[in-house]
């Protein structure tokens, strides 16, 4: 085990209680300090479990998970792990707590016993740092879902955790939404040196990690950079994934002869292997 | 527009009464309760009505809105009115017809329990005009903090009203929605008498309870990840603390309840 690693997972098998089967089996990997490790997977895959399996709301049934050294199953650091692996959900009207945008921010700290003046310079820290710092008195029903969701961030940015574990915090927000959501969360972990742990189903934004891994049936199907996962575009078929467009586009020019490099991801990449492939003609 | 329900009957403000102290609003709507119970003459209800004049020129309240509690007990305070004129015991006959008699004494207890209902709820309005549900919620938390060594759960209720106001817009959303959805289709929540009409509400309320539910299990989900756990150790960004002010209205109280025993002990202007 590398000490630096944020979280370990090391043969973590979990059942549902009377699910016949088992929702994650044998399960291993690292987070390291710093990444923003993408989770990808089609509904039912296990990667939302293993978000809960990260923050201790669940305990693994087979294995075992450290979170900054602490042992998940170890009841008496429960709080710890959680105050360090902060989490975020995906319904953003189900999981703020207070009736005041501020209040909500701070009802994590509340819960771990900080101070109240520490707490007051906490929480208008974390709303900097989302941008929300304007909508500091307001009502958080009458905010946007991509407000709402970086509302949320914020309060859990304000325990000053070492981990944001983001399960599916996308999936219920239009464009504009993910887009603020996800620009958000890539400023914290380059500015702040926070490691993200993103789960989605969306292959654009796990296109903008550091490090990949697909989850089919409960297991690490898999894994490596944007670039070595994504052109797999058979095996990611296989997976009930859609590939990135480009790296389809590029996959089939591949196919009908035409030599074009398989791991591209965007639009400015496809453009610049079309005009080196046409420049050399 | 939905979204714009505002809770209660909170008027927004920032006049001295506004920024008092909650707890020491409840205490002293507490006190005036009382002390509109020793008023026992119509001068002592003249002196109270100036008091709430007054009150509500510091708050900066018109005093329209303290008598819109009034028109909705109005059905009450006929009533109150009605049997008291007409039921009290008393031997000073005004007027009869048959079994019916109004006498002075029946006059005078229905005129004063008429006329304390409408004090009461002129007063207690101030506190709920000025005081917004949140801080409202706040207040009876801390004021019942000492009740928690009795395992009185004061934490739990102070939450569950807390996350009761935060859900109530977003469930008014979600029916408002489910509403839509279901008149898209035709269901005609409008028209036919009224077992009709609530036996068209159940296919509303079905999915609202059903999502009130989910909601409910995920929202103890998220409150978990950020470490809830009860109220043991826990500690408030808001501390609540007396300042001048609320020394000042304490005074103010104060004051007018000696006014009104005084004046009850030695001037006496009845019906």
């Amino acid at each position: 085990m590398d000490q630096s690693d944020k979280i370990v997972v090391q043969g973590v098998c979990y059942t549902y209680q009377d699910a016949p089967d088992a929702a994650l089996c044998g399960v291993d990997l690292s987070v390291h300090a710093g990444e923003f490790l993408a989770v990808l997977g089609h509904n039912g895959s296990g990667k939302s479990t293993l978000a809960k399996l990260m923050n201790a709301l669940y305990v693994p049934t087979e294995g075992h998970i450290w979170v900054v050294g602490m042992d998940t199953r170890n009841d008496a650091l429960v709080y710890d792990i959680r105050q360090h692996a902060g989490m975020v959900f995906q319904n953003p009207d189900n999981q703020l707590v207070a009736t005041v945008v501020e209040e909500d921010v701070a009802f994590g700290m509340e819960n771990i016993g900080v101070p109240p003046a520490q707490m007051r310079i906490r929480v208008d820290e974390a709303l900097r740092a989302v941008n929300m710092q304007d909508f500091r008195t307001a009502a958080p029903h009458m905010l946007s879902g991509g407000q709402k969701q970086r509302v949320a961030i914020a309060g859990v940015l304000a325990m000053q955790p070492d981990v944001i574990i983001l399960d599916e915090s996308t999936a219920m927000l239009d464009p504009a939404g993910r887009r603020e959501v996800l620009q958000t969360v890539r400023r914290l972990q380059r500015e702040k040196g926070i490691t993200i742990v993103w789960i989605t189903h969306y292959m654009d934004e796990a296109a903008q990690a550091d490090r990949v891994i697909v989850m089919n049936e409960g297991r690490i199907a898999l894994s490596g950079t944007p670039r070595e996962v994504f052109p797999q575009v058979e095996r990611l078929r296989e997976l009930r994934l859609d590939v990135p467009p480009m790296t389809e586009l590029a996959h089939d020019l591949a196919a009908a002869g035409v030599p074009v490099r398989a791991d591209v991801l965007t639009v400015e990449e496809m453009v610049e292997e079309v005009c080196r492939l046409s420049s050399k003609t | 527009m939905l979204k714009n329900i505002t809770l209660g009957q909170y008027y927004p403000g920032n006049s001295p009464v506004h920024r008092m102290d909650p707890r020491m609003k409840i205490y002293l709507t507490i006190a005036y309760i009382v002390a509109v119970f020793l008023v026992k003459d119509l001068l002592g209800y003249a002196l109270a009505f100036l008091f709430l004049l007054f009150m509500a020129r510091i708050a900066q309240i018109n005093l329209g809105f303290l008598m819109r509690g009034i028109k909705a007990l109005r059905v009450i305070v006929a009533f109150t009115f009605i049997i008291n004129l007409f039921f009290s015991a008393g031997d000073t006959p005004l007027v009869s017809w048959g079994v019916l008699r109004i006498t002075r004494e029946g006059l005078q207890n229905a005129v004063f329990f008429s006329l304390r209902l409408v004090f009461l709820v002129m007063g207690t309005s101030m506190l709920t005009l000025t005081t917004s549900p949140v801080v409202l919620t706040d207040g009876l938390e801390r004021m019942m903090r000492p009740l928690a060594r009795l395992h009185f759960p004061a934490h739990e209720l102070a939450m569950m009203m807390t996350i009761a106001l935060r859900f109530i817009p977003t469930l008014l959303e979600e029916a408002d929605k489910i509403m839509k959805a279901q008149m898209a289709r035709g269901a005609d929540l409008e028209s036919g008498n009224l077992l009709a009409r609530a036996r068209a509400m159940v296919p509303l309320l079905v999915p609202l309870f059903v999502g009130a539910f989910r909601r409910a299990t995920e929202l103890a989900m998220a409150m978990e990840a950020r470490c809830y756990r009860g109220g043991a150790h826990r500690t408030r960004m808001k501390e609540l603390g007396y300042t001048r002010l609320d020394f000042a209205a304490l005074g103010i109280m104060a004051a007018f309840i000696a006014l009104i025993v005084v004046q009850g002990a030695f001037v006496h202007v009845g019906l």
